[in-house]
């Protein structure tokens, strides 16, 4: 399955203002994880929180609403979520753990859920595992070279960066600037390339923009615990919801991106395998 | 928490209920036998402990509430030290050797120390009493931080070389960890007692690997173009040896055990893509 199992597909968006001014898109991860929070379905999360530097995310044990806030919104760099995860059940004492990652770092946790060897007690801890959309991932260095070489701006000043309609585009507080996306390829981490995961198919409630319309996520539920957060989160209130058949572009456009996302990450597969090179999908 | 560790790994419900409501129930106890009985092939298991620190031992234990109904209606422990003062001594009894049991499995904890006879005795026959030979936890299976010692030292300064036990007999599955979690440990039996070896198949892929540190992460890893910088090997490192720097592991060995962990729980080495989503009903 192109969009990998899921229950529902459904366009979304959280109805607290104060989410929608700060967030990516729809708001659904910190709406979700917020409310995980209150409802004492977790007593934490790990998000990927501001860090020294702009555009330099750092993995932080959120443990209010205040604090999710803070780590909203897409950083197109590495912020290593799971790294923080053991701290958040040592150091914090945490029993029941939220997290958001991308595609990638939920292979690391779920493999560790399903063969812990050497981590004592965390796997049970997780009770909330939200995924991103993603089609790769930049070293902090490229998005340098976006912003301050092509676009002759600076990092520093930039307030919200986003891709969509074929192109990569950054706010500053003056300005919105952009270049083709293409002008991007050539710049994502090796790693990615081998990535045929596009939706976070193994997420227990995976969002993000593709397919629903500026201010929404598209949302794919998974797994029983997914669902079931998510639904009581509608249920409250907490976030409202659209037909994914009454939003355009619609699930046709996810489809296609994850679909190309495979089909390109086969061939370098193949290519790899060609070369003599490991490759565990 | 244990009531979810168990139904990750499909205890059943009766059979605990059971073995809560009766932890101590004497072995000659006729209900217990009838329960023996459900329960045909029980596996039978050795424990050997090498040049180990015990950690993995103690894993075992740390099974608090399932150990119970582990040890005396899913298994049959028949060697081991600690746990049913079945062993060998070859300076009081050195005929007993000879007298050690069949098994099905054996868990051999620690690396092996090429100067120490009573080891080197031992392992050779073990691989021939056993069916399968785990080589559990780290050092058994690599040498771990075993692979550091340079001999000079009390209690026996002549013992110097300590060697994974791949080296000198054939091992058929490996767990790593400094030490094994007990999670892991669980899972593995119940794997072996249901016969699901797709689940200890990434174990027996292990089992030829003899060599593993943190180094690991740059050469199978981040040279072969595969790291995201997810992080998992960070979260993995048994003595946070491992740092995420510019989205890539930084590894430093004055803190690194050699255990393997991090290569091990790296998405990019081995993935269980069918397991995970069967645990996760996907």
């Amino acid at each position: 399955m192109v969009l990998g199992t899921y229950k529902e597909a459904i366009s979304a968006r959280a109805t607290d203002k104060a989410i929608q001014n700060v967030a990516q898109d729809g708001g659904i991860v910190t709406a979700l994880l917020s409310y995980a929070l209150e409802e004492k379905i977790i007593e934490g999360a790990v998000v990927a929180g501001p860090g020294e530097e702009e555009w330099k995310p750092e993995p932080l044990v959120a443990m209010t609403p205040e604090e999710l806030i803070s780590a909203a919104g897409t950083k197109y760099t590495f912020s290593p979520n799971v790294w923080m995860l053991k701290e958040a059940v040592r150091q914090y004492g945490l029993e029941k753990v939220g997290t958001v990652g991308i595609p990638c770092q939920l292979m690391g946790i779920r493999k560790m859920q399903s063969y812990p060897f050497g981590t004592r007690f965390i796997a049970d801890k997780l009770a909330l595992i939200v995924g991103i959309f993603c089609m790769e991932n930049f070293p902090r260095a490229s998005l340098e070279t976006f912003v301050d070489e092509k676009m002759n701006s600076s990092l520093e000043s930039v307030e919200k960066m986003d891709i969509g309609m074929g192109k990569f585009i950054v706010n500053t507080q003056d300005d919105e600037l952009n270049i083709p996306l293409k002008e991007t390829h050539g710049y994502e981490q090796a790693g990615c390339n081998v990535c045929k995961d596009y939706t976070a198919e193994l997420a227990d409630v995976s969002t993000g923009s593709v397919g629903s319309p500026a201010g929404w996520s598209t949302v794919l539920t998974r797994t029983d615990t997914g669902a079931s957060i998510f639904k009581d989160a509608v249920d409250a209130g907490i976030i409202e919801t659209k037909s994914m058949d009454d939003v355009k572009p619609g699930l046709g456009l996810l489809e296609k991106l994850s679909t190309s996302k495979k089909d390109k990450s086969q061939k370098e597969i193949d290519k790899r395998r060609d070369m003599g090179l490991p490759v565990p999908f | 928490m244990f009531e979810k560790i168990k139904r990750f790994f499909g205890f059943g419900k009766k059979q605990t209920a059971e073995a809560e409501a009766n932890p101590e129930k004497p072995k000659d106890d006729k209900s217990s036998q009838q329960e023996v009985g459900k329960v045909a092939d029980k596996p039978k298991i050795g424990y050997f402990h090498l040049s180990g620190c015990t950690g993995d031992g103690i894993a075992l234990t740390e099974n608090y509430d399932i150990l119970a109904e582990l040890l005396t209606n899913m298994v049959d422990i028949v060697y081991g030290q600690t746990l049913v003062d079945v062993w060998y001594d070859d300076e009081n009894n050195p005929y007993a050797i000879d007298d050690m049991p069949e098994m099905d499995l054996a868990l051999v904890e620690g690396s092996v120390c090429l100067q120490d006879e009573h080891s080197l005795h031992e392992l050779k026959k073990l691989r021939e009493k056993a069916g399968l030979v785990c080589a559990y936890g780290s050092c058994a299976m690599n040498g771990c931080f075993t692979r550091f010692s340079k001999g000079g030292q009390q209690a026996q300064p002549k013992h110097e070389s300590f060697v994974p036990i791949a080296d000198l007999i054939k091992v058929d599955l490996a767990i790593p960890g400094c030490p094994v979690s007990p999670e892991i440990v669980a899972k593995s039996v119940v794997a072996l007692i249901n016969g699901d070896m797709d689940y200890l198949q990434p174990m027996l892929d292990m089992a030829a690997c003899s060599s593993n540190c943190g180094c690991d992460l740059q050469t199978n890893i981040v040279n072969k173009a595969l790291c995201t910088g997810c992080g998992t090997c960070a979260m993995a490192c048994q003595t946070r040896a491992i740092k995420m720097l510019e989205g890539r592991p930084e590894v430093n060995k004055d803190r690194c055990i050699k255990c393997g962990v991090c290569n091990t729980h790296c998405p990019r080495s081995w993935f269980p893509e069918d397991r995970i989503k069967q645990d996760l009903g996907l």
